[in-house]
């Protein structure tokens, strides 16, 4: 009767108080240039670093993705990472490594994020670890100083809920179009105060890429935690990686036991049916705010939908196929691992994108992969840019944006006002249904466009 | 290999939280939901030095204006979703907001509020307090409740325990933990004898510094 929660949980508390906190040891700890507050409160009080071998650095929020950063402001954030890594002895992917990305991507890439690990990052993302089998979860800045100085954390236990998927997604459907539709029925506060585990005969057909897609967006529906049991899937993408065990098979062993009992009863369950699942896109503020591509703009019912569609510039009925975009963008710490690029190449392949876009690799590893592979020719020749690695459009922070006015098909995260740029206008969809949306100007159902193809 | 934190001097120059029990202070009504941390801080804000403050960002890009003086938010459900960016709290804080209250809140922002001394009272219906919301509001953390003046009575706001010593007693993490040195210590080194594989392998490459190799 325990969940693979309670087993994560009971690995790392040190102990609990009374008010229930309980005090986490932490594996891993990964920091970034938004960091750098927590940096300060060391500094200010004179604290070290407790743990630097388990605490990483990553170079993203404000990584340039064409050239040098433009801005004095943006150069010192990613200056302040790489001084504040170096002063404490911390091993940093910055802007000089052929391994700097996006954090969530780095961390498993490099073989830091493992089964049966606590992962903390000051980034709500981080939930994506939670792939592997992972306690993995974001935290705010006094808590990443907490972190640096103590290599612990205080966390109430939360709930454990489980999303249960069964059956087969069809062509060209995956883990982005389960995650909107799981937040559109549940709403982007339905799992606040709960762990998620996904589990069912899909997700355990799912490759790590895309079980780090849904547990990526785990936040979006409110759950600090995402995580999937690890099996042979997590095991074989995990050998061999840098920083993995060398003794895989002591690792293994232990890890085996990462799964929650047959019997065990969830403080929550969610069941649903693969089979049902659509391309999905949002059309307003909120990634709850999502429906099947077939759909058409909703007749609000709320105050917030109502702002949403007129920040969003829709009209009631208008088919979601109808609206057309201005531009496209591909990256992401949600989607931008090397089958989030093959899907989309697998849809613009011999095809011209009608709007401008960027494609930005979640990694710089992931990039060199791809050229590989052949995929930056399938993007260029389609008419996108093919850029470098880091969060990029996504958070708007390192000067790629959306601008104003304009609408985004985007793989990313969150459809916030404002958060691809200012008045920006974000929908969120799949890498192969950003591609399907390049090709023809507007939101796209990509099957029929997948038709003689292999979705990849 | 000996565990660091534990032994560490705490400088007292640093700024503690201080903590609170009540608070009597200016309400507005934000009648909005789903306010996410992108909607209280624009992240093109963000890589301003905290001393520069932070209160000048707050809600920035939306059409909500708030009163001079309001020390209190009467917001709709799930306050503070979205991004884990405590900046988000810096600029309530700055702007002399100590208490919000809303239906839910996002988890990573009831966390950091707290850390900040900042209040996440969560009522359910707090969006029926908009349309007759007392000038004043007052707030008894201990007690879990919320008065306004007039008829209006006590109502009670849910906040866990562990959230609710940490503002009372302005408790300031780093100093708490500590004191269990020891305890962390004995853990950590238990961990990497039985669980080898938790401390990164190195880095043939890079060379990069490792657990191990402390």
């Amino acid at each position: 009767m325990t969940t693979l929660l309670d087993r994560l949980w009971a690995s790392h508390e040190i102990l609990r108080r009374d008010d229930g906190a309980s005090l986490l040891w932490v594996d891993r700890h990964l920091v970034h240039e938004g960091s750098h507050h927590a940096f300060a409160k060391l500094a200010q009080r004179g604290l070290p670093v407790a743990e630097p071998g388990l605490t990483f650095g990553v170079a993203d929020h404000y990584a340039p993705t064409r050239g040098t950063p433009k801005d004095a402001a943006v150069a010192r954030m990613i200056d302040t990472l790489a001084e504040n890594t170096a002063k404490y002895g911390i091993a940093c992917f910055g802007l000089d490594d052929p391994r700097q990305g996006i954090v969530h991507v780095v961390g498993p890439e490099q073989g830091l994020t493992l089964p049966g690990l606590t992962v903390n990052c000051g980034d709500s993302h981080t939930s994506t670890h939670g792939a592997f089998g992972a306690l993995a979860f974001g935290i705010g800045a006094t808590e990443v100083a907490h972190v640096l100085a103590t290599q612990t954390i205080w966390q109430v236990k939360p709930k454990a809920m489980r999303i249960t998927v069964e059956g087969q997604l069809g062509p060209g459907i995956g883990a982005k179009d389960l995650a909107l539709a799981w937040i559109a029925r549940l709403g982007t506060g339905g799992a606040t105060g709960h762990a998620v585990e996904y589990a069912g005969s899909t997700v355990r057909g799912l490759s790590m890429e895309a079980r780090m897609t849904l547990c990526n967006l785990s936040i979006e529906g409110g759950a600090r935690f995402g995580m999937v049991a690890p099996d042979e899937t997590t095991f074989a993408y995990v050998a061999g990686r840098p920083y993995a065990p060398r003794d895989m098979d002591r690792a293994v062993a232990d890890w085996r036991a990462l799964r929650s009992d047959a019997d065990t009863r969830f403080d929550r369950e969610v069941t649903l049916d693969a089979a049902e699942i659509a391309p999905t896109v949002t059309w307003g503020t909120s990634p709850e705010d999502a429906l099947p591509i077939t759909e058409t703009v909703p007749v609000p019912e709320t105050e917030h939908a109502r702002a949403a569609l007129d920040y969003m510039g829709l009209t009631p009925g208008t088919p979601l196929s109808a609206i057309e975009i201005d531009r496209v963008f591909i990256g992401s710490c949600t989607n931008a691992r090397i089958e989030d690029l093959r899907a989309a190449a697998a849809v613009l392949a011999g095809r011209k994108a009608r709007v401008p876009g960027l494609v930005s690799p979640g990694s710089r590893l992931v990039k060199q992969q791809a050229e590989e592979e052949g995929l930056d020719r399938i993007f260029t020749e389609a008419g996108l840019d093919w850029v470098g690695a880091g969060c990029s459009m996504c958070v708007a922070m390192n000067g790629d944006r959306v601008p104003a006015g304009e609408r985004c098909a985007s793989t990313t995260n969150r459809n916030f006002r404002g958060r691809q740029g200012q008045g920006a206008r974000t929908h969120l969809m799949s890498p192969a249904m950003v591609a399907a949306a390049a090709v023809t100007g507007k939101l796209t159902d990509l099957r029929p466009l997948l038709e003689g193809r292999d979705a990849a | 290999m000996l565990f660091r934190a534990g032994s560490v001097e705490l400088s007292s120059k640093a700024p503690r939280m201080t903590g609170w029990t009540t608070h009597t202070g200016r309400a507005a009504a934000l009648r909005l939901s789903n306010v996410d941390t992108d909607q209280l801080i624009p992240a093109r804000f963000m890589s301003t030095p905290r001393a520069e403050g932070y209160g000048r960002f707050l809600l920035h890009d939306t059409d909500a204006h708030l009163p001079e003086g309001t020390t209190i938010l009467v917001a709709g459900p799930n306050f503070g979703s979205g991004s884990s960016r405590e900046a988000a709290v810096y600029a309530l804080v700055d702007f002399g907001i100590r208490a919000v209250i809303a239906p839910s809140f996002g988890d990573i922002f009831a966390a950091n509020a707290v850390n900040n001394g900042l209040l996440p009272a969560a009522i359910a219906d707090a969006p029926a307090l908009w349309d007759d919301l007392p000038a004043e509001i007052e707030i008894d953390l201990a007690a879990g409740t919320l008065r306004g003046p007039g008829p209006g009575g006590e109502r009670r706001f849910a906040l866990d325990p562990a959230q609710r010593d940490k503002l009372i007693h302005g408790w300031d993490d780093i100093d708490l933990t500590a004191q269990h040195g020891p305890a962390i210590a004995a853990f950590r080194n238990d961990r990497h004898a039985n669980h080898p594989w938790a401390v990164p392998a190195r880095d043939q490459r890079s060379g990069h510094p490792t657990g191990e190799d402390e």
